[in-house]
């Protein structure tokens, strides 16, 4: 003891101060993200007091494309494939509110057959969007089985979608006043199969990652999000249901044919990690069930879109329309002038709305369980910046 | 509350609303009567606030418009809130109407808490000058507007007093020009 206070009184007597631990020493700040160690092209910053995190403060906007200034510069039909962009994996979930907007502003009528293709292309797209995002769950909690299977089982609805919609991932499908072309031969036989076979595999999902006692300790009970906080911070989709809320915009406000379709809307009351990657999970299934419905109750023939002006316009008004997306709500709010151009397109989409979630989650938890929770708020950097 | 604030270019639709008359250019071919559950927000709407808001005006099924001057906003959106039952801000976005020289601000709200306005949004608008635009922010009403709100301070230059952090969101960190979604600035080459 002797010897340190020699030391102090040498310093004192160098002139230099003695720093002495603050609470900024304490704290270090790290950088998550924009180059991919588990956060997409997003970047967050956190600071941690040893495991725990204390700040965070989220930066979005490395891929910010100015979709909605772009709107404005092309018309309602030439919007349709680079407004489909930012999710690549759900493009026909974000194409469907565009067209439902522009349809309720230019006063079209969607023939019904186009209706039901509509929603069966809308929900083989939400397949394809939750396996990749199960898949990259899995990875990022190191499971890399859960990274394999979904990836792989994503195949088959981009091979029923390419079927379709003549694209893989891209499929500028939906237009206003329905969708561009008609189901081929043979889909009907061929989507039943594959929806069967991939039923059987969602229950080996189950099996081998959602009732993994490693995947449960690192979930349960992590982020938990309660009711009252999730209707606060006006979070959506999987994240609102999986805090106990029951909403979902097909059931809330039905849009095209939704409210002949018999489904139950998936919800859990535990709030947490868990409830937040196992909703859409059960959404999975329940999908299955709609098209199969959807395939059934469609019209054996008709037409599949309705016939539009060369440049489609309507009086000069507002429309606000949502549909369910991979991601919750994603609404687009339309004002048009009257011309065939809209004169302001706003995009509200889910990913932006629960990115709020993200800070008020994260304060407090371990460092360790970062990844569980930022993964399970089924956030799409691309799609919140837009 | 200027009759001439409700007069926009590209307004058709707007028209002073009493109680009952509830008809709309707009919505020709829907309904032009308004639907009972919409009607019955207006009216309660109109019998709070009377002469302090611009116009309520029925859109379309489950869409309803509100336009209020700037100072009253706060006071009708804590109304919407604890009396209505709305609790959450799906979207905010900003128009700029350069031939009024105002800038439209609207909220759209929706209610989770409440099952008969799941199918509801309230669209909660008011209008700022464009040269000092400031509007009051709706932060410690609405919690979920935070980032909306912020994105359109950056998008469209309006000045959210009251919210902590009127800064760059989603633009990049050197961005010196004016505001990209006011009508002024264009894209190169376009």
């Amino acid at each position: 003891m002797d010897n340190l206070e020699q030391k102090f009184n040498e310093t004192i007597k160098m002139g230099l101060d003695i720093v002495k631990e603050t609470e900024e020493d304490r704290l270090m700040t790290l950088s998550v993200g924009p180059q991919h160690p588990g956060s997409g092209h997003f970047r967050f910053t956190i600071k941690v007091d040893g495991d725990y995190i204390v700040y965070c403060d989220p930066d979005p906007g490395y891929v910010h494309r100015g979709e909605e200034k772009m709107c404005e510069y092309r018309n309602f039909i030439q919007n349709i494939p680079h407004l489909e962009r930012p999710i690549i994996h759900d493009s026909t979930n974000i194409t469907y509110s565009y067209s439902l907007a522009v349809e309720e502003l230019a006063n079209i009528q969607v023939p019904l057959r186009g209706q039901y293709i509509r929603a069966l292309a809308s929900e083989l797209n939400r397949q394809v969007y939750t396996l990749y995002w199960l898949a990259i769950y899995g990875i990022f909690l190191g499971h890399s089985t859960m990274f394999m299977w979904p990836m792989g089982d994503r195949e088959l609805f981009i091979d029923l979608l390419e079927a379709l919609t003549g694209a893989r991932v891209t499929h500028a499908f939906n237009i206003p006043g329905g969708v561009r072309n008609d189901v081929p031969e043979g889909f009907r036989d061929r989507c039943l199969r594959q929806v069967a076979y991939f039923e059987k595999r969602l229950t080996e999902y189950e099996d081998i990652f959602y009732n993994n006692p490693l995947f449960r300790q690192r979930t349960e009970g992590v982020g938990i999000l309660t009711k009252d906080n999730a209707i606060k911070l006006g979070v959506t989709g999987s994240v609102l249901r999986a805090s106990g809320i029951p909403f979902d915009v097909r059931k809330a406000e039905p849009y095209d044919i939704y409210n002949e379709i018999d489904f139950k809307i998936q919800y859990m009351k535990t709030c947490d990690s868990f409830a937040r990657s196992t909703v859409p999970f059960l959404d999975m299934k329940e999908s299955c069930h709609i098209i199969r419905q959807l395939l059934d109750k469609m019209p054996k023939s008709g037409e599949v879109r309705a016939k539009l002006q060369p440049n489609p316009k309507g009086p000069p008004g507002e429309s606000y329309k949502r549909v369910e997306s991979g991601r919750g709500a994603l609404g687009y709010y339309i004002v048009s002038d009257g011309t065939p151009k809209p004169y302001r397109v706003k995009i509200s989409v889910g990913s932006f709305r629960n990115m709020l979630a993200l800070p008020f989650l994260l304060i407090g938890s371990k460092l360790a369980d970062m990844p569980s929770i930022y993964w399970s708020l089924n956030y799409w950097p691309v799609e919140a910046d837009r | 509350m200027s009759s001439d604030q409700s007069n926009t270019q590209n307004g058709s639709e707007q028209k002073k609303v009493n109680s009952d008359s509830t008809q709309t250019s707009m919505s020709k071919k829907t309904e032009a009567i308004t639907p009972e559950f919409e009607g019955d927000l207006i009216n309660k709407i109109v019998s709070k606030f009377g002469d302090k808001i611009i116009h309520v005006i029925y859109i379309r099924p489950g869409r309803t418009k509100i336009l209020v001057p700037s100072h009253e906003i706060v006071q009708v959106a804590s109304f919407i809130k604890d009396t209505l039952g709305f609790d959450h801000a799906e979207s905010v976005s900003g128009t700029d109407y350069p031939k009024d020289n105002q800038i439209e601000v609207i909220y759209h709200l929706g209610s989770y808490s409440v099952d008969k306005l799941s199918s509801q949004i309230l669209a909660l608008s008011t209008r700022a000058d464009r040269n000092d635009s400031r509007l009051p922010s709706l932060i410690n009403i609405f919690k979920s507007v935070e980032y909306h709100e912020r994105e359109t301070f950056e998008m469209l230059g309006v000045y959210f007093e009251g919210h902590p952090r009127n800064e760059r969101f989603l633009l990049p960190e050197d961005w010196a020009d004016i505001p990209p979604l006011r009508k002024e600035f264009r894209i190169k080459g376009r």
